[in-house]
């Protein structure tokens, strides 16, 4: 368990977060810029200094100014992966990796030398430095050297932050990888959901040094009350599912989940893999009666539980489409015309479309059981 | 061309001189670099000033302050004979001294100015990965703060090679003792029809100024490409 509790002065920033995420699988600490997740992060590895609080992961105290315990940052074993790389210019890539190896064999295997190197693809890299890297490169070096010191939890600050979309969608995998792959909690700085969305389990939102809420992601991106936090244009809701299926005819997947089987194109993945869909609310439309004749494949069953109406020509609502004692949260983004044509009101009972070919693969993200659902 | 022995024991002595000193002021000069570029503490501007004072003093104060200091009958002059059997009254340990306390404020602002360029996120860096503060400076902060060092060291030596008033005052101009090359310089230029030896002083100067030069810049080049500093 990771239990962070500290107040921290920083120029206009009045850092006071208190939250306490399972050591396993990925935490997401998401917010806008200045809302505090650098400077969280930095006091999490002993670089800044709390003025009050505690700090402990697994219940070894990090930092608590009550019994004046300040651990130097190069005793507490975390890794840092940082935002700008910050490899050593005077080391080559080898000499980067190897800086914070400790004598003898890593408590896992899987972060022997050789072991990292072939992970992330460094080999061709070893020889070289630094200054004739790309930016991507950069970075999964940085995350591998950053993981030879065997750290216990990995920080990590909006790795791919700094780096072009392209670029970016060379890492996302990577760090897939070292979540399931290796028994390391992270901790993930970002701003962006999709990100978020694909990669963490747990997610702490952050706003003006503050935690506004902490909770399993598929939770906290279907509430309403967070939508500002989490932003309006990537509404969605995330489901739980597993493999269930495979038509190999058509090429297409089938997905158990509470509320059915949602059938997307296909994965690849062995049966009973567990797997996150993030489906769009602009991708889910609503009929009153189950349709016929139609292109659609994926229709549930289901009632209005929320409708979410400005004064724009949008309107998101919110559905239920899982079984009574298992609710599952479905977004739909239709017009307010049609809101209004369609009589929607909360606990109408209703129908949502899925069109299979809006699930792309970047919407789906196996994930460890071992993470939220600890919680 | 071969030179005369006035000629060599006269370069000789600057060597040794130049060398002594750059070698004796480096590491007192990284730690008063550390000081000002990384400390903060009360009479800090202070510590800068004094430092500085040799760059704007006239030279031969300098060596009169010297003389008083570290004469056989200054204070600290006395106790070093005293205790440790150390004469620094015109011999080559005297000039050596007053070329490094005249070189040592450009050595300070060049190492001073390389600290402070050093990136202190990646001391951050290598403190999460498990390095302790010691091991942070030799492996993270002293390799970077090289080409300062080097450039530093280029400086002081350049200084203390055309040392003259400091030395002069301090240590007397004694042939084979303390005559580095500008003081036999200035006594050949004081005796009529030196001049013709004068010249030639002046192209061992020169000489010696070039591969100086050369040798430092080969090895900003090579510290250059360790370094990656082509960004």
């Amino acid at each position: 368990m990771i239990e962070v509790d500290i107040q921290k002065r920083v120029g206009a920033l009045e850092l006071s977060v208190q939250f306490t995420a399972p050591s396993a699988g990925i935490t997401a600490l998401f917010g806008r810029s200045g809302a505090g997740k650098t400077t969280l992060v930095n006091a999490l590895a002993g670089l800044i200094r709390p003025d009050q609080g505690r700090i402990a992961i697994d219940d070894d105290i990090l930092f608590s100014d009550a019994e004046g315990i300040d651990r130097r940052p190069e005793r507490r074993r975390l890794g840092y992966v940082f935002q700008e790389s910050r490899l050593f210019p005077h080391y080559t890539v080898r000499g980067n990796l190897g800086y914070g190896m400790r004598r003898g064999k890593p408590r896992d295997p899987a972060l022997a030398f050789e072991a990292v190197v072939e992970l992330l693809r460094l080999e061709p890299l070893l020889s070289r430095r630094p200054h004739d890297l790309s930016g991507g490169e950069k970075q999964r070096v940085a995350i591998g050297r950053a993981l030879l010191a065997d750290p216990r939890l990995l920080l990590m600050d909006e790795p791919l932050a700094s780096l072009d979309l392209a670029h970016r969608a060379e890492i996302l995998p990577f760090i897939e990888d070292l979540r399931d792959r290796l028994r390391i909690p992270i901790i993930y700085v970002s701003h962006a959901m999709e990100e978020v969305v694909r990669l963490a389990d747990t997610l702490v939102l952050m706003s003006e040094g503050r935690v506004a809420a902490v909770g399993a992601v598929e939770d906290l991106t279907s509430r309403l009350d967070l939508r500002p936090l989490t932003g309006r244009f990537e509404a969605g809701a995330v489901i739980r599912a597993s493999v269930a299926g495979s038509d190999l005819v058509f090429g297409l997947t089938e997905l158990s989940f509470p509320g059915g089987r949602l059938r997307v194109p296909h994965l690849g993945l062995p049966l009973g893999t567990p797997i996150r869909a993030r489906i769009r609310a602009r991708d889910v439309a609503l009929a009153l009666e189950r349709p016929r004749g139609l292109s659609i494949l994926n229709v549930f069953a289901g009632r209005v539980v929320e409708i979410a109406a400005d004064q724009g020509p949008m309107v998101d609502v919110r559905l239920d489409i899982g079984k009574p004692d298992r609710p599952v949260a479905l977004w739909a983004r239709i017009t307010r015309r049609s809101t209004h044509d369609l009589q929607l009101e909360v606990g109408k009972p209703i129908h949502a479309l899925v069109k299979s070919v809006a699930l792309d693969r970047q919407s789906f993200s196996p994930y460890s059981r071992g993470g939220a659902a600890e919680q | 061309m071969s030179l005369t022995p006035f000629e060599l024991s006269a370069l000789e002595l600057s060597l040794r001189v130049g060398i002594a000193s750059v070698l004796c002021s480096l590491p007192l000069g990284l730690a008063a670099a550390w000081l000002l570029a990384r400390c903060r503490f009360p009479g800090k501007t202070l510590v800068d000033g004094v430092i500085h004072l040799p760059l704007v003093l006239p030279p031969v104060v300098v060596g009169y302050a010297l003389l008083s200091l570290f004469g056989r009958r200054g204070i600290v002059g006395a106790w070093l004979f005293d205790k440790l059997g150390v004469s620094l009254a015109f011999n080559w340990k005297g000039a050596a001294l007053a070329s490094a306390v005249m070189a040592f404020p450009l050595l300070v602002r060049a190492i001073r100015l390389s600290l402070e360029a050093v990136d202190r996120r990646l001391e951050a860096a290598a403190l999460t990965l498990g390095a302790g503060r010691l091991r942070v400076f030799l492996t993270v902060t002293l390799p970077l703060t090289a080409p300062g060092l080097l450039a530093g060291a280029i400086l002081a030596f350049a200084r203390s090679i055309g040392e003259f008033g400091a030395t002069i005052s301090f240590v007397s101009n004694l042939p084979g003792l303390t005559q580095t090359l500008p003081l036999a310089f200035f006594s050949l230029i004081q005796q009529p029809g030196g001049e013709a030896a004068a010249a030639r002083l002046t192209v061992i100067s020169i000489v010696l100024s070039l591969a100086a030069l050369v040798a430092s810049e080969l090895l900003a080049r090579r510290i250059a490409r360790k370094l990656g500093s082509a960004t």
